[in-house]
């Protein structure tokens, strides 16, 4: 059975449809990866299944569960993280802080608990500090854990916003292009880091990217988007030379 | 520099990072308690005063400085902690009964009030707290039976088991009953910083976005932030109306709000700290100023009270300069001298310059 599927998705904003119809399913333990180009609909895409926008039409299923209506605040709950294109990170807070909101929904102190510091929000403290250290070690974000976000190289924010995504842990994590504005060196770091969150933490990745080297590197299978309508759907082989994908990309010969 | 080798995450969630600064606060705190006999009684008064403002500039600093919104209408939450107290004492209760259900009945109208309110943002958050400000100056004056009117309330005396409490009778005990609220509700604040209630104020701050996609539910967060806060603020009301034995709409005017937002904007936005410096300031500047005004006209026979509306341009002054060169506030300011004295002599001039943030998603808002 399919961890994640999307049926006949759309969102029109006004006369826009940014997305018109994209339906694909996403197999648990694989590298879903949706490309097109700019404009494409592809992070509406992103932001209609963390459920930060309503789709006028079309139904999100994630393990069997209908999502088209839930909050997006219980997205996370359910097992659903992601990252953003444009790092959202807390900036004046310390990685480890950072990492311990990802931990967000495994608390299960009342705020009066928390104001008191009764026992069990500091059995859930040291809990998220556990599972938290957990993440930093497996992303090698120890030099960096009391450092403040504000200070921190735009490659380090990158992985430390996908520590705080595992932070939640995640059975489906979105990754909102993990390798934009990397170097070639860190985005082949990036290509090791998908694959070790797919085969040692067994996550499921959606992810939407650019950078055609690290798709071909992790994707399982590719799905590309065009106006908002799926065009092809195969491996990154495939959709790379299906000439409708060339042709949205470079235009048709003259 | 010392290093701190942490051995277990107790270490880390403690509230005090290792013996010597638990050492230095427990000096501070002998220092306050001992304070009645080392000062005379017109200063005890002041520094109780300090001591209130510092509870109502902690319920702010919630607010303002942790969760990032902005409220310019904190004066009509003293307020109604004032004569929400006022009024449970009225009815018989006991000050040790009234307080707490007058910060508990501020802090439920605080956060019905915030549900629609926090729906808006920056400016127009700013704009819509300043009228709520106005608004309870007016049902100040509206609410008769609760509030006395244009005449206002007196603040009966506060009894605990048989010992009386009084402003000018016992000012001594009225200030340690201040210090110890003090003291409760900064260990209340520290709890709350380093628990996940805590965490979530910061992630609303900093990016609501991203706080929803974490599973933080923002408006619920909003409102939280907004009912604690108040109710801390009511309580500083409670103690105000204590502290003045009289108080009615005038006791609660705008520019009390505007006062306490300079006080974290000064003390520093986003630290306990913050909230304690800027009230010092908020606090004992007027003093200073009139002291400095009788030090002058006393020595150099310079008449400074001939030029009115000197008191206010300094305070300006003040304000204004800590915002173009510290806008981390005072607190930013000690971190600084005390980063530097660390590193002394490997400080440099940029290891302080502001980093430039990074383009942030706005289509999300």
């Amino acid at each position: 059975m399919s961890l994640l599927s999307v049926t006949d998705l759309a969102i029109h904003f006004g006369g826009v449809k940014a997305v018109d119809g994209v339906s694909f399913d996403v197999q648990a333990g694989e590298v879903f990866t949706i490309v097109g180009p700019n404009g494409a609909g592809k992070s509406t895409i992103f932001n209609l299944i963390s459920r930060f926008y309503q789709p006028t039409h079309g139904k999100i299923v994630f393990d069997g569960e209908d999502i088209t209506a839930t909050p997006a605040h219980h997205i996370a709950e359910l097992g659903i993280a992601r990252t953003f294109q444009n790092i959202e990170l807390f900036d004046h807070s310390t990685v480890l802080q950072n990492l311990l909101v990802g931990a967000h929904t495994k608390r299960k102190a009342t705020w009066v608990e928390d104001v008191l510091h009764l026992p069990r929000t500091r059995s859930n403290e040291r809990e998220a500090r556990r599972a938290v250290e957990e993440i930093i070690d497996f992303l090698d974000l120890a030099a960096y854990r009391d450092k403040m976000i504000a200070g921190l190289p735009y490659g380090v924010r990158k992985v430390v916003e996908i520590a705080r995504a595992l932070a939640c842990e995640p059975r489906l994590i979105l990754l909102d292009e993990p390798a934009s504005g990397l170097s070639v060196e860190e985005t082949n770091d990036m290509a090791f880091w998908i694959e070790d969150m797919k085969k040692d933490l067994g996550l499921t990745v959606l992810m939407v990217e650019h950078d055609m080297s690290l798709v071909s590197a992790v994707s399982d299978r590719v799905l590309a988007v065009v106006e908002g309508k799926p065009l092809a759907l195969g491996t990154s082989a495939e959709v790379q030379s299906d000439p409708r994908v060339i042709e949205a990309y470079l235009g048709t010969a003259a | 520099m010392r290093v701190h080798f942490k051995r277990s995450y107790d270490e880390d969630i403690r509230l005090f990072e290792d013996w010597r600064r638990m050492a230095k606060y427990a000096v501070l705190l002998a220092i306050m308690i001992a304070l009645p006999a080392l000062v005379s009684g017109y200063f005890l008064g002041e520094v109780t005063l300090v001591l209130i403002y510092c509870i109502a500039g902690m319920g702010l600093m919630v607010l303002a400085g942790h969760t990032g919104q902005i409220s310019l209408g904190h004066a009509a939450f003293m307020a109604i902690g004032a004569f929400s107290n006022l009024w449970f004492m009225d009815q018989g209760m006991p000050f040790l009964i009234a307080l707490p259900l007058s910060a508990i009945f501020t802090g439920v109208v605080g956060a019905i009030v915030a549900l629609p309110i926090l729906r808006l943002s920056g400016i127009y958050l700013a704009i819509a707290t300043l009228a709520l400000s106005i608004i309870v100056e007016d049902i100040a004056i509206i609410a008769e039976p609760y509030t006395g009117g244009v005449v206002g309330v007196f603040a009966p005396p506060i009894e605990f088991f048989g010992t009386m409490v009084d402003r000018y009778g016992t000012p001594n005990l009225f200030y340690w009953m201040c210090l110890a609220l003090v003291v409760l509700v900064t260990l209340g604040y520290a709890n709350l910083l380093r628990s996940a209630t805590g965490r979530s104020f910061l992630a609303v701050r900093d990016s609501e976005v991203s706080a929803r996609a974490l599973g933080v539910n923002v408006t619920r967060t909003k409102a939280l932030a907004f009912g604690l806060s108040c109710g801390v603020t009511g309580i500083a009301g409670a103690l105000y109306a204590h502290f003045v034995q009289v108080v009615n709409y005038e006791s609660f005017l705008v520019l009390l709000s505007i006062n306490l937002l300079l006080l974290v904007v000064i003390g520093g936005l986003g630290s306990i700290h913050g909230a304690f410096f800027g009230a010092i300031v908020v606090g004992l500047l007027p003093q200073g100023l009139s002291i400095l005004r009788d030090f002058l006209q006393g020595t150099v026979g310079l008449d400074i009270s001939a030029y009115p509306g000197l008191d206010t341009m300094v305070f300006a002054v003040i304000i204004i300069g800590m915002v173009i060169y510290e806008p981390l506030g005072l607190y930013g300011f000690y971190m600084k001298v005390k980063t530097q004295w660390q590193l002394f002599p490997l400080a440099r001039r940029d290891m302080f310059r502001r980093s430039k943030s990074y383009l942030k998603t706005e289509r999300l808002r």
